[in-house]
């Protein structure tokens, strides 16, 4: 199995006034193979939002070396990294952060721009990608016309919209209820076992966790712990 | 004969209407103009101020970004903590004093959009801070640049955010732009004053002024709330629970 992410000795620190100064990530190891569905649970405060922050290219670690499929990311300019996550990463967010005032499918489209795809070819595959996650009926409703549910669907086909290496998801049931939740899971599983994605899920819930192949345990910014987990079949509710 | 109040207001109307016209245009002008530029000054100004120096940014960057932070927060600081009416007074006379003779209007253009431009940049700053953090997270993770996600994702929603505190700053210049009459500038107060001088008779006079300006102003805020309606889009949003057990039944 190919490695697609390699993080290695990786921390992160922040100046909270000198001497002092407070590590969120210790000395992390993590490799995650291509095709893998890899929980990282942790309370709050134990480095998971850092950790994603690095693992999504957002922020660069203080030590250590991360290597993004094969790229060296902290060695990377900040418009080259802009690049990385536009092509390699598709994120989801607790808070869906659709842009308002943007029809589900020109937010779709949106990553599409930033690639260069053209015009027709956006429209064609944000329909298809809204059509996966079963928002076909939806796709000229605006973000706050829509169930948190309905958002969060289109926050993933928009996360989808390069075709990207990765699927990194915060916290992406958070905000909504158990039985969406769990759509929003199923969506998630379909992407991993249909078209063999690589989905990295940050959670601070054992009980989603446990639907991954891998847990990934944090805790004051070290991993503790690592445990298999039972897959789809493991679902408890 | 004893005038009445009454005769007194058809009197100015009649042989100095045009003049209170006059003045009303240039008022309009004064806050049409302020507004305006003040607008742009202020948003250049909050853009400005709002840029984050990172730990490894170029010395250059780093040292023009501070410099350009103090000057902006002096200007701002002066223009908010004097009297509108004292910075006519300082600006018309400072650059007479200086060898450049500005025309009253010119010089009163000036000092309102500057003026305003103080009070604006601080409104869009908080416009700017108030766009919700995962518009920014979500626009740089969909590949966006710092600068992309700030042209085309925070100022749109910042300045959206801004427009209703922006036509509270139209109105008040519509009143405001009144203390510009003191270096000469021909709008509405200093006209009906003028007006008002031939015959001293100053009550009437006012009174046809103050109700010009309610006028003005009460329609200007009307379309203001009008506009600000509009761009909120409709207010009965209709969400499709339902879908959400389609979506079960269908998979």
């Amino acid at each position: 199995m190919k490695t697609i992410i390699d993080m290695q000795e990786i921390t992160k620190s922040y100046f909270i006034g000198h001497p002092n100064e407070f590590k969120a990530l210790n000395d992390v190891n993590i490799r995650i193979g291509e095709g893998e569905f890899v929980a990282v649970i942790g309370e709050s405060g134990s480095g998971k939002s850092t950790l994603m922050n690095i693992m999504g290219a957002l922020d660069r670690p203080t030590e250590g070396k991360y290597y993004l499929d094969g790229i060296d990311v902290g060695q990377e300019k900040d418009h080259a990294l802009s690049g990385i996550r536009n092509r390699k990463i598709g994120f989801v967010f607790q808070t869906f952060n659709l842009i308002p005032r943007m029809s589900a499918l020109r937010n779709v489209e949106l990553p599409m721009a930033y690639a260069r795809v053209p015009g027709r070819r956006r429209a064609e595959r944000a329909r298809q990608l809204l059509e996966i996650v079963g928002m076909k009926d939806r796709m000229s409703h605006q973000p706050n016309e829509l169930s948190g549910g309905q958002k969060q669907r289109v926050a993933i086909a928009r996360a989808m919209a390069n075709n990207p290496a990765i699927i990194l998801a915060d916290e992406p049931t958070g905000a909504l209820d158990s039985t969406t939740g769990h759509l929003v899971m199923d969506i998630f599983h379909k992407l991993h076992e249909e078209e063999g994605k690589t989905i990295i899920l940050i959670t601070h819930s054992r009980e989603l966790a446990g639907e991954t192949e891998r847990i990934i345990t944090l805790r004051d910014g070290a991993v503790i712990a690592e445990l298999a987990g039972s897959g789809k079949q493991g679902r408890t509710a | 004969m004893e005038r009445s109040f009454f005769d007194w207001i058809l009197l100015y109307i009649d042989k100095y209407g045009e003049l209170f016209l006059q003045g009303t245009g240039i008022t309009l002008l004064l806050a049409v103009v302020g507004t305006v530029a003040g607008g742009v000054i202020g948003l250049l100004v909050a853009i400005v101020r709002e840029i984050h120096i990172e730990k490894n940014d170029i010395l250059l960057k780093k040292i023009v970004v501070r410099v350009a932070r103090v000057i902006l927060g002096i200007y701002i600081e002066v223009f908010r903590a004097t009297p509108m009416i004292v910075q006519g007074m300082v600006v018309f006379y400072g650059l007479a004093f200086g060898g450049i003779h500005l025309s009253p209007l010119a010089a009163g253009l000036g000092v309102i959009s500057i003026n305003t431009g103080a009070y604006i940049s601080e409104i869009m700053r908080g416009g700017i801070i108030s766009v919700d953090k995962g518009q920014t997270e979500g626009a740089l993770s969909i590949g966006m640049t710092h600068w992309q996600t700030m042209l085309s994702i925070v100022l749109p929603q910042a300045i959206r955010n801004s427009l209703p505190a922006i036509g509270n700053e139209f109105i008040i210049n519509i009143k405001d732009s009144a203390v510009l009459s003191v270096i000469g500038v021909a709008e509405l107060f200093f006209q009906s004053k003028s007006a008002a001088g031939t015959y001293l008779q100053y009550f009437p006079a006012m009174v046809i002024t103050c109700v010009i300006y309610l006028i003005l102003t009460v329609i200007i805020s009307r379309v203001l709330r009008y506009i600000e309606k509009r761009m909120d889009g409709p207010k009965n949003y209709k969400v499709d629970e339902k879908s959400e057990l389609e979506y079960v039944l269908l998979h």
